[in-house]
């Protein structure tokens, strides 16, 4: 009842290509824009800004990157963390090396360097696929690891090896607090995640999932599977070095290769088979329950604790911490083997038969 | 029914945090409040433990054998940052809203380059005690940055001191290899290692170990190969007592190797025992005395110790005790300027720490004259004390082997000063003038 569209009428090709084709989904996706602008900068402090929802939405924009490799186009990927890598130093290197570079720019470039490393990483997918596909991307990882640990001139030869930036400005506006950030990042999340929705339902798109559903056939009628795979490495390691350089930029602030090690590839990877493989909308529910999940845990056990009269130490917490998350990844891939994003789709069926549901 | 209870469970939780989690964040006038970051989980949790154990043990001493600061109560959260720089933010990020004033110290050399960045925006001082970036003694160019009795280069300083010395005076020709934690932490000495290389004469080889470093082999192949004459072991965790596992597998001798003073603690050679025999390493602390007696009178008697009672007094408890020691201190210190028994703010702390003055006669006081040697910052010197003393393993405990070796500013100074420079200059930032001093 709430969700139907029901006499809604396409009458031009412009409203049936439309991204949102159905006016809720139109208006809500506006809505949800619109509340994350302006709605959420009332209501968040300073922690929520700088401990939650900056990484979540910087992380939400990598998982959404990997997901258009991994959800859409099949291709297993391990080498994450060293595209959100390359992506953070080439985006270092512009910013300090050349004089008068725009962040954002410097960010984007970041991107294109991560394009072409991970294009290059992805050619081994054009003969290997599955688990072998992800042994190869992981050589990606531990290839980064060492460049970025070893070669000073990445990290323009700061000794102990860390790169730092200081001092960010977007057309005049300076981006050190907490709300600038969040809005900073905002930006550049919507900017991809439209984008993104985009693509993956236009030609290029189907052919990334035709590829992931057989790419055999998917030959035969005609895709190329090298330039499918290949631009599938290529947007989604694109997408994952800006939020990468993001991530250094605005969230760390200054950073080492082990921001970027291989436990980074892992959790990007968990985030889009937690949110649900092949959406959109499931890496933001990825990234969300991998981020906000462990933090409310930390926060919520010593209160727990604390109503049932002892204390939670540092050390226990931390460990149950683990457990108590490990515990829900498996609980939920068991009940919910298509992530959560399936939940919402279930949730939106639900809505549009209510209140008959036979 | 699942997505039912799912929907519930998720809102049952979400609804109890947020109705939870402010309660647990207030802040009661007559209170400094310390966040502490230690890691109690993680890779490197054997000897973060004990550093852990001590700076929180001290806080609690002070509130129970003096009754706080001059009656302001000492409050502390701990937050595992497991030695993990995001975590590090998180944890910095949350602790530090819930109290003006907060000083930390994160024990990790990766995360203080991140709250470097973070501190001044949010006027909290950093105290890394013997870790962190050297260049940022240079209180003129690092504003809010506290690397107090101690930086690496000057640890390093005093390791190449012991060493001339013990070869007479001429390193010429020699091979000096250093195994490093291949992090900020493992790569900050190489600067001033070089920069002695060049004056002595000794050949600098650099030996990284990829964290954590229990996989070691290619390292000490190397070192097979070369047989250097002394090593020199950066290293923190489970990464020490494998370094000393692969001297005994290479037949390197122990006696030629020293660790600075995070590998030179209990953790790093009690499992090898005997094989670790004549291993030295720095320390900076001392122990035993008064203060580690009233530690067991007021803190561990009553129940209230932190970790162990066989724990206090080890090399790592007693830095931790220092540690925040020295952060109580500079509140003390502060207090003095701007109110005593006032709680201080962020500006009035890094007042505090910028002044410290403590004298051989006020350790005495404080009783911490056989933990630590005097201390006195100034608006420059942001490091205040640079010596320490070379200890040996000899199988059960840690022996002397060296008196207290002052590390030579005439090396360190101007290093410091181009490197702040550098720092300065890539952050466009301006070197502080008197009159911000006497801020």
């Amino acid at each position: 009842m709430f969700y139907r569209e029901n006499g809604q009428f396409k009458t031009s090709y412009r409203a049936d290509q439309q991204i949102f084709g159905i006016t809720q989904d139109r208006v809500g996706v506006l809505l949800l824009i619109a509340f994350a602008f302006v709605g959420v900068p009332f209501l968040a402090d300073e922690y929520m800004f700088r401990a939650i929802l900056v990484p979540f939405l910087i992380l939400s924009l990598a998982a959404l990157g990997v997901n258009i490799l991994v959800g859409y186009c099949g291709q297993i990927s391990l080498g994450s963390g060293a595209f959100m890598a390359v992506g953070a130093y080439a985006a270092f290197n512009f910013f300090v090396r050349v004089d008068g570079m725009p962040v954002v720019l410097a960010i984007l470039l970041g991107g294109v360097f991560s394009t072409l490393v991970g294009m290059f990483f992805g050619i081994p997918s054009l003969r290997v696929k599955g688990l072998y596909l992800a042994v190869a991307t992981l050589a990606a990882q531990f290839f980064c690891d060492w460049a970025f640990l070893r070669i000073k001139w990445f990290t323009n030869d700061s000794a102990s090896g860390t790169a730092s930036v200081a001092d960010l400005q977007v057309w005049g506006y300076a981006i050190t607090t907490p709300l600038a950030k969040y809005l900073f990042c905002l930006s550049f999340l919507v900017v991809f995640g439209l984008l993104a929705k985009n693509l993956v339902r236009g030609a290029i798109g189907r052919e990334w999932m035709a590829i992931r559903d057989m790419d055999v056939a998917a030959a035969v009628i005609g895709i190329r599977p090298m330039y499918a795979k290949l631009s599938a490495f290529a947007v989604s390691s694109f997408i994952v070095g800006v939020a990468g350089g993001l991530w250094a930029f605005v969230y760390l602030g200054s950073w080492e290769p082990a921001a970027f090690s291989v436990d980074r590839s892992f959790q990007l990877l968990f985030m889009v088979i937690l949110g649900g493989m092949g959406s959109v909308m499931g890496s933001f529910f990825g990234a969300a329950f991998i981020v906000v999940l462990p933090i409310a845990i930390n926060q919520f056990l010593p209160v727990l604790g604390h109503l049932l009269g002892f204390n939670v130490d540092t050390a226990a917490l931390t460990h149950t911490e683990f457990i108590v998350f490990g515990a829900l990844i498996v609980w939920f891939l068991i009940v919910e083997p298509h992530g959560l994003a399936r939940l919402w789709s279930v949730g939106k069926q639900k809505m549009r038969i209510w209140p008959f549901p036979h | 029914m699942t997505i039912r209870k799912l929907t519930l469970a998720i809102a049952l939780v979400a609804g109890a945090v947020s109705a939870l989690v402010p309660t647990a964040s207030f802040a009661q006038a007559k209170e400094q409040f310390f966040p502490v970051l230690p890691y109690r989980s993680g890779a490197y949790a054997p000897n973060g433990v004990p550093w852990a154990n001590g700076f929180v043990d001290y806080l609690k001493l002070i509130n129970a054998r003096d009754g706080g600061i001059n009656g302001v109560k000492l409050t502390f959260e701990e937050c595992d940052t497991a030695y993990a720089t995001d975590r590090g933010v998180e944890c910095y990020e949350r602790l530090k809203g819930k109290a003006s004033g907060a000083i930390f110290q994160p024990l990790s050399t990766g995360i203080t380059f991140a709250l470097t960045e973070k501190a001044p925006n949010d006027k909290n001082a950093l105290i890394t005690g013997g870790y962190g970036r050297s260049e940022s003694s240079d209180g003129g160019v690092f504003k809010w940055n506290f690397p107090l009795m101690g930086t690496y280069w000057s640890g390093a300083d005093i390791l190449m001191q012991h060493i001339t010395a013990k070869e007479g005076g001429n390193l010429k020709g020699k091979k000096i290899a250093l195994v490093y934690h291949d992090s900020p932490y493992g790569k900050e000495p190489i600067i001033l290692l070089q920069e002695r290389a060049k004056m002595q004469g000794f050949d600098l080889s650099l030996l990284p170990v990829t964290a954590p470093g229990i996989e070691q082999k290619a390292t000490w192949l190397q070192i097979r190969q070369n047989r250097p004459d002394y090593v020199l072991l950066w290293g923190w965790g489970v990464m020490n007592s494998a370094a000393l596992k692969e001297a005994v597998a290479t037949g390197y001798p122990r006696e030629k190797m020293y660790g600075v003073w995070w590998s030179a603690g209990e953790p790093d050679v009690k499992d090898i025992g005997e094989a670790a025999k004549g291993y030295s390493g720095l320390v900076a602390t001392g122990e035993g005395g008064a203060v580690i007696e009233d530690m067991k009178k007021f803190v561990h008697s009553k129940g209230q110790g932190t970790g162990p009672i066989e724990e206090v007094s080890s090399v790592l408890y007693n830095r931790g005790m220092v540690s925040a020691a020295l952060g109580v201190e500079a509140v003390r210190r502060a207090q003095e300027r701007f109110g005593k028994g006032k709680v201080m703010d962020g500006e009035q702390i890094r007042w505090g720490l910028e002044n410290l003055a403590v004298d051989a006669k006020r350790l005495k006081a404080l009783k911490l004259d056989s933990v630590m040697k005097p201390i006195s910052t100034t608006c420059v010197d942001h490091e205040g004390s640079r010596s320490a003393r070379v200890h040996t393993w000899d199988g059960k405990k840690w022996q002397y082997a060296s008196d207290w070796i002052e590390a030579d500013t005439s090396i360190i100074k101007p290093l410091v000063r181009q490197y702040a420079d550098k720092y300065a200059a890539e952050k466009k930032l301006t070197r502080r003038d008197a009159k911000d001093c006497q801020t």
